[in-house]
């Protein structure tokens, strides 16, 4: 069919080494851009913008943070929501005291300071591995938000210990606070979130990233073969930690406006990010946009139809899907354990053979 | 209905999802309500949204709405969770001609959330009791409403009731107070008020924070148990309420000594505890049961003709009323609105106006059918946390009802008054807004 590689020749090794060697992967791209940037803000309105794409795009960010630590390198973590609060805290302490480096160089800065936390963090895995692993991040969960809730001087000695983002702009547009351009807001977190989407890729197939998935697939043999632990299981956390905190800054200063540690960035928290790089598909750029769709998406989609669509009672239909979106949940575990990316890579390969597929 | 037809049907709903509003003929007042009916908080959040529904679907029935117009109740579910609750907002705002004309949270952190919005989108928000306390001062923030009195407010009060039982202000001092308190935004706003007390009356203050959602809280009882305090505070909500009811009995503690946040009071925090609850008291702003003429009205024009929200023999619990006096209040907001701007096409904007001008005494409060339900409120420009009075309640577990025990008492607002300045400042400071001038 149209999706087939046949007659692309590669003449050099840089095309033979392309981030998408195939012209119409480059194409697809392309569009998908196109669209994001260019026809989506202005066909949606400010529901949509915010109640539904933001998130997406946030918690995209998150899935790819968390699917470098668990997808690429086979670490187990259950900090996300904790790493996010550290991004949240960070940006929110950088925003008072330094307003005046503007707010995109925060929101790098803030993940920086959860990298460095994350890598902190991961030290316990250059000796514990797998459930183990899991248990050391789920105390870094529960530490760092007793932290942020029991230390005043994170949340500026506020009465109720919830944080405000002040307002702050881009480019001369509000990003932040009510006042915050709905577009504006859009635009910034497409940015960050395709540009750091384009990192990961290229770090996953880079050396770092086969360092990466050497320790996943068998960290002994990747030991005896020259790849150093520590090096790739700390650089591994530090960098799935700045991505998470930078998510987690977006998250509260464009996204929330305001929040509190033990409800913004409860244990929840970190398990819906796991779930979506676990439906997504682990180890999968890609796999962690589509988990994010499905994980933010599915539920407000389904709120909708029932309410909107056939005026189901506001209670029955928030009972009905809790129980779909569980059971879809298990459903494509059994259909297809890899998760919604290996479907893509399934369709990919049989479009590439059609209609010959013998 | 066969699959294909669901499907299409499900199609044409998303689609339409957007442009739904505007269908209608004449002109609705659209009020969200923003329900728990799930989640930890479901057994609280059930029957206030019932009472808060019930209540305008009976103005519906027998008035025709307010002033001939009828309410269009729009539910939205938020499992009390912020992020639901935002999604809420976004999508009831807009919906139907007159757009949401006010908002009323139920949640600390949707209350926080919706704070800022408020005042771009140009609707009121009215966070009955709750929320963010220094939203009483109107100057900084013009969109919100806390009336009829705020945390701060109610944790002096209850230091006034303690005072009295212990025989005169002068002899708190030595005496030991706990708090034991939902540890989040909401169950901290009371820190700071009784700090302030224990300073200015020499009582010593224990802070005892459970975690949510509040289902274990052997050790925060334990430390009951070895600190002795004189009286303990509670600032809970869902499940947390039983089982410090429970802990509380099961360490013999006396419970005319323990005394609940007016989230902590209703029917079902005590009866899981049986009778080892009687004689705990709790803050209340308006009267439970439910023989008040209004009430009748419901069950004759709600209930009889089926379109209850709740079950009959519900109607009049304490988180039932707290719904109803919610509706009420903000009907009279919608009243007064439409008699100040001499329309009844108001919207969010309008709706403001008419808090800022909300005056119902007890000769309303009697036309209303609810003759000393609650006590009379009057809204400045300046004020917007009402009277800020305050009386407590108790429970009989004998009889299975709560009453009134006491007068409503005035807070000690030498302790609130300057605590909401100052926050409110910080906030306009933090924020950029500047504070409006009144009058």
């Amino acid at each position: 069919m149209i999706y087939r590689e046949t007659g692309q020749f590669k003449s050099s090794y840089e095309s033979d080494q392309a981030l998408f060697p195939i012209k119409q992967d480059r194409y697809v791209i392309l569009g998908v851009l196109i669209v994001t940037f260019g026809v989506v803000p202005g066909l949606l309105n400010e529901y949509w913008l915010n109640a539904i794409l933001l998130p997406f795009l946030i918690y995209a960010l998150a899935a790819l943070g968390l699917n470098i630590l668990t997808g690429y390198c086979g670490q187990v973590s259950l900090g996300t929501g904790g790493f996010m609060a550290v991004g949240a805290f960070s940006v929110y302490k950088l925003m008072i005291a330094f307003p005046e480096l503007g707010f995109i160089p925060l929101v790098l800065l803030s993940g920086v300071i959860t990298a460095a936390v994350g890598a902190l963090f991961g030290l316990p895995s250059l000796r514990i591995k797998g459930f183990y692993l899991a248990v050391a991040t789920l105390a870094a969960q529960f530490f760092l938000i007793w932290l942020f809730n029991k230390v005043g001087w994170f949340f500026n000695y506020n009465a109720s210990g919830m944080i405000n983002s002040p307002p702050m702009t881009v480019f001369g547009v509000i990003i932040t606070g009510p006042e915050g351009d709905m577009t504006g807001k859009y635009y910034l977190v497409a940015t960050f979130v395709a540009l750091f989407a384009l990192v990961a890729k290229n770090l996953a197939r880079g050396r770092i990233g086969r360092n990466w998935m050497a320790i996943r697939d068998m960290d002994i043999a990747a030991e005896l073969i020259g790849v150093r632990p520590l090096i790739a299981k700390l650089s591994a956390f530090a960098v799935s930690s700045f991505y998470i905190g930078m998510a987690g800054a977006l998250y509260f200063a464009v996204w929330l406006g305001s929040a509190e540690p033990t409800e913004a960035f409860d244990i929840n928290q970190s398990f819906l990010v796991l779930f979506m790089i676990i439906i997504g598909g682990l180890g999968s750029v890609l796999g962690s946009f589509l988990g994010a769709g499905f994980m933010v998406l599915m539920p407000i989609l389904l709120k909708n139809i029932m309410v909107d669509g056939f005026g189901t009672d506001a209670a029955l239909a928030a009972h009905i899907e809790i129980i779909t979106v569980g059971v879809l949940i298990i459903g494509f575990l059994i259909v297809e354990p890899h998760g919604l990316a290996r479907l893509w890579r399934i369709a990919k390969e049989k479009m590439r053979l059609w209609p010959f597929p013998h | 209905m066969n699959i294909a037809k669901l499907t299409r049907q499900a199609v044409l709903a998303l689609l339409a999802m957007p442009l739904l509003s505007g269908v209608a003929t004449a002109y609705e007042l659209t009020i969200p309500s923003l329900d728990y009916r799930t989640g930890p908080y479901a057994p609280n959040g059930i029957p206030f949204a019932n009472g808060y529904g019930d209540y305008l679907h009976m103005l519906n029935e027998r008035d025709g709405g307010i002033n001939g117009s009828k309410i269009n109740l729009v539910a939205c579910e938020t499992a009390y969770n912020t992020k639901r609750g935002v999604e809420c907002y976004e999508n009831t705002k807009g919906e139907g001609e007159s757009g949401a004309l006010v908002y009323q949270p139920l949640s600390t952190g949707i209350t926080y959330q919706l704070i800022p919005k408020s005042s771009v989108d140009r609707i009121p928000v009215f966070s009955m009791g709750y929320g963010r306390t220094s939203a009483a001062n109107g100057k900084v923030f013009p969109w919100v409403f806390n009336f009829p009195a705020t945390y701060w407010d109610q944790a002096t009060v209850f230091i006034r009731y303690i005072g009295e039982k212990e025989g005169g202000m002068d002899k708190l001092k030595g005496k030991k107070i706990a708090l034991v308190y939902h540890n989040s935004a909401y169950g901290k706003e009371p820190i700071r008020t009784l700090e302030k007390a224990a300073e200015q009356y020499g009582f010593e203050f224990l802070q005892l924070p459970v975690d949510h959602p509040g289902q274990e809280q052997k050790s925060t009882w334990l430390q009951v148990r070895q600190e002795r305090p004189d009286w303990v505070l509670m600032w809970g909500w869902g499940v947390m309420n039983q089982v410090a009811i429970k802990e509380a009995a099961s360490i013999r503690y006396p419970m005319d000594h323990f005394i609940g946040v007016w989230w902590s009071g209703s029917e079902n925090d005590v009866l899981p505890a049986g009778d080892a609850a009687h004689g705990y008291l709790s803050g209340a702003f308006h009267q439970p049961g439910g023989n008040f003429p209004a009430h009748d009205d419901i069950r004759k024009y709600v209930y009889d003709k089926g379109m209850g929200l709740g079950e009959r023999d519900r109607i009049g619990e304490v988180l039932y009323n707290r719904g109803l006096v919610a509706a009420m209040w903000t009907s009279e907001a919608i009243r007064k609105a439409m008699e100040i701007h001499k329309t009844n096409k108001i919207k969010g904007v309008h709706v403001r106006d008419g808090f800022e001008a909300l005056d119902v005494d007890e000769a309303r409060l009697t036309e209303l059918g609810l003759p000393g339900f609650t006590i009379p409120v009057k809204i400045t420009c300046e004020n917007h946390e009402g009277p800020g009075k305050v009386a407590l309640q108790q429970w009989d577990a004998k009889a299975q009802k709560w009453s009134l025990v006491s007068g409503f008492y005035e807070p000690l607002r030498d302790i609130t008054a300057p605590l909401i300045a100052e926050d409110s400042a910080q906030y306009a400071k933090e924020n950029g807004v500047v504070p409006r001038i009144c009058g």
